[in-house]
């Protein structure tokens, strides 16, 4: 009877690829302009411009872009540390503008929390390791017993591959390398039990040796302990590694959104497209055809209308400088931004640009 | 040699680095942060300060030994016939001046030239650099990462020099921006014919642009060989496992390991060989003591998988340093 159930209950744990689809986080029109230059300048910085993104339960999305794309502008408007200037972002169907209460307001970052670029910055050199966690069980979890919080730390921190948790529960983020701080990071995540873990650029500043260690605990998270993460990166190898979805960012613009494997292999928008023949791999064949790119990232300062990458982009027309183009359906659960991009939904044998 | 004073005696960060580089080559440099890498870019270039010192080996250059030359002697090299691109261009420039007058400035350090002469020859570097001259009249903030990256490259070729050596320039920057200065130094190379010792965390960043690659691990050079050889047939294990580190864009989605553990505190280095701690095929021999180098023509790996002329490959043999 008892092993019945077990084996039921196993079974529930279906394929993230194929399972439920419930959707934990919307945003729609989402945008955040910076002030620039004084307060009487009357100059907007668009670090962000209309951009809709969807999560769903347990699954890692990643958000591709170059340096001022925006990318961690969305994950701090997502993260509820900057207000949106327009667009609204709802958890679980409840827009988090209505959130008023301090209780509801610090519920959802326990539900959604971050972990941010720098080890070195993120944890406080006077605490131990114990300190972060603790905190965490006291804000979100205040019926966890003493014991029972001492139990869920050394959990949580062999959970993300820190062992013996009990002796580094006392340590310092001094006596730890910056791969096992990161991992520290993830563990005062999930100490939260979180649904969402916001990854701003977990990686970046870790050796090349340790990167692909955290990208296999995100993995893992989400496989043992069903969290969803937004992966946010500008190593579109590492998005395609664990990421079930991309999304590309250029200048403030989501510009490209689909399956991991499907923008690896037909990426539709030119953006996409020269990021992915920019990407140094050795296993690559050699390859020195790349024409010396010499255009420079976009002002996004007071933008005019239309397409932002049309100033390096070589099939650029006349109307991507007069209309800036929408999210199109071009291929199975894959949209671009871009005007000249054709469809291969009618006529599954043609390729997209040349 | 290359040693750190530190109250808790000296921290060696290069420990007896052996290369050579001949002219017109370019050589990378690999290996993770405090690898020594940029120690030893800093030793070779003679910019090492304290409390670093180098407290043995020699660096020959165009038939001098720059260790035990005189500063004066020194000057007289410097800028004109070696040059030194840093990493970060936002700091490595002065914010205040404009990029005509940093020009000028580290001109007229090494050779009296009149005014036009100086200004044409501003010019005519940053044409070879990809910038329009009229950002001679620029401050660094007004240049983009790439852009800056540009005019640093351009302040090391002014005297044309036989060797620039680069201080990871392309760190800084987007992949695109990355990708186009790699090609845009390939091509001054090619035309200008200057060698390049080029040091990066990223090996897979030079896999297509270096001529030789040298492997740094805790201070150790661990292994040299040429670039496509060293991609397509690794010796040494922290090599291999440097290759299974980075997931690529191409082929199948294949689960990779990375290496495990992290890199060694070089002021408690681990006894016997370095990477020992991470090593998949560590031996008992591993934890005791330190592999000499084994040589086959000019490419080298220091691992004991290789003593006695087995491993993977035979004609290999050591050598005595």
């Amino acid at each position: 009877m008892v092993t019945g159930r077990l084996q039921a209950s196993t079974s529930v744990t279906t394929d993230p690829e194929t399972g439920s689809a419930g959707v934990l986080l919307e945003a729609t029109g989402l945008t955040r302009h910076f002030r620039i230059g004084g307060p009487f300048s009357g100059r907007f910085l668009h670090a962000v411009d209309d951009m809709d993104l969807t999560i769903r339960q347990n699954e890692i999305v990643a958000l591709v872009g170059e340096s001022g794309s925006g990318k961690s502008t969305v994950a701090r408007l997502l993260a509820m540390l900057y207000r949106p200037t327009a667009g609204s972002i709802a958890y679980r169907g409840r827009p988090l503008g209505s959130m008023r209460s301090r209780r509801e307001i610090l519920s959802y970052h326990g539900r959604v929390p971050m972990v941010f670029q720098d080890p070195y910055s993120s944890l406080s050199p006077v605490y131990r390791i114990s300190h972060g966690l603790e905190r965490a069980f006291k804000l979100h979890r205040p019926e966890l017993s003493s014991e029972q919080r001492q139990e869920e730390a050394e959990r949580l921190l062999s959970s993300v591959g820190l062992t013996p948790p009990s002796e580094v529960l006392h340590k310092y983020p001094y006596e730890l390398s910056g791969g096992q701080r990161q991992r520290v990071g993830f563990a005062q995540a999930l100490a939260c039990r979180p649904e969402l873990i916001l990854a701003d650029e977990p990686v970046s500043m870790l050796d090349v040796s340790i990167r692909i260690g955290l990208l296999n605990l995100m993995a893992e998270l989400r496989r043992r302990e069903r969290v969803s993460v937004l992966y946010i990166t500008h190593d579109i190898a590492s998005a395609r590694y664990v990421a079930d979805r991309l999304l590309v960012m250029y200048a403030g613009h989501l510009v490209e959104s689909g399956p991991a494997e499907d923008v690896l292999s037909h990426p539709k928008h030119p953006y996409t497209q020269l990021l992915l023949s920019a990407v140094p791999d050795p296993r690559a064949p050699i390859a020195l055809t790349g024409r010396a790119e010499v255009g420079e990232p976009p002002r996004v300062v007071d933008p005019r209308p239309g397409c932002r990458f049309r100033f390096r982009c070589p099939y650029a027309i006349d109307e991507c400088s007069r209309v800036t183009p929408r999210l199109r359906l071009l291929r199975q659960a894959h949209t671009a931004a871009c005007h000249v991009a054709t469809s291969d939904l009618d006529m599954p044998e043609q390729e997209g640009l040349p | 040699m290359v040693e750190y004073a530190a109250a808790s005696g000296p921290v060696r960060a290069v420990d007896r680095v052996s290369l050579t580089l001949a002219p017109g080559e370019f050589l990378a440099i690999v290996g993770e942060s405090g690898c020594g890498k940029s120690s030893l870019l800093f030793a070779i270039a003679q910019l090492l300060s304290p409390p670093a010192e180098i407290v043995s080996g020699s660096v020959r250059f165009l038939g001098q030994d720059m260790v035990t030359l005189a500063d004066e002697d020194l000057r007289h090299l410097r800028w004109r016939s070696y040059s030194v691109v840093m990493q970060s261009a936002m700091n490595a420039l002065n914010p205040v001046m404009t990029i005509g007058e940093q020009l000028r400035d580290a001109t007229l350090a090494h050779e009296a030239m009149p005014g036009r002469m100086l200004r044409r020859r501003s010019e005519e570097v940053m044409r070879l650099v990809g910038i329009d001259p009229v950002h001679l009249q620029s401050y660094p903030h007004q240049l983009s990462g790439g852009m800056r990256q540009r005019a640093m490259i351009a302040m090391a070729l002014l005297f044309t020099p036989q060797l620039v050596i680069m201080d990871e320039p392309t760190s800084a920057l987007d992949v695109v921006a990355q990708r186009s200065l790699m090609i845009q130094i390939k091509a001054l190379q090619r035309e200008f014919g200057f060698a390049v010792l080029f040091v990066t965390h990223d090996m897979s960043l030079v896999s297509h642009f270096s001529d030789r690659l040298a492997v740094m691990y805790a201070g150790q050079l661990v292994e040299l060989g040429g670039t496509r050889q060293v991609f397509k047939d690794s010796l040494h294990p922290y090599t291999v496992g440097l290759m299974q580190s980075f997931p690529s864009i191409i082929g199948e989605r294949q689960v990779l390991q990375g290496i495990p553990g992290t890199p060694p505190d070089l002021a408690r280095p681990p006894a016997g060989c370095r990477f020992h701690p991470r090593c998949p095929h560590v031996m008992p021999v591993c934890r005791v003591e330190e592999s000499p180098v084994f040589t086959r023509s000019d490419d080298l790996v220091r691992c004991h998988l290789y003593a006695n002329g087995h491993g993977p490959i035979a004609s290999i043999h050591q050598r005595h340093d």
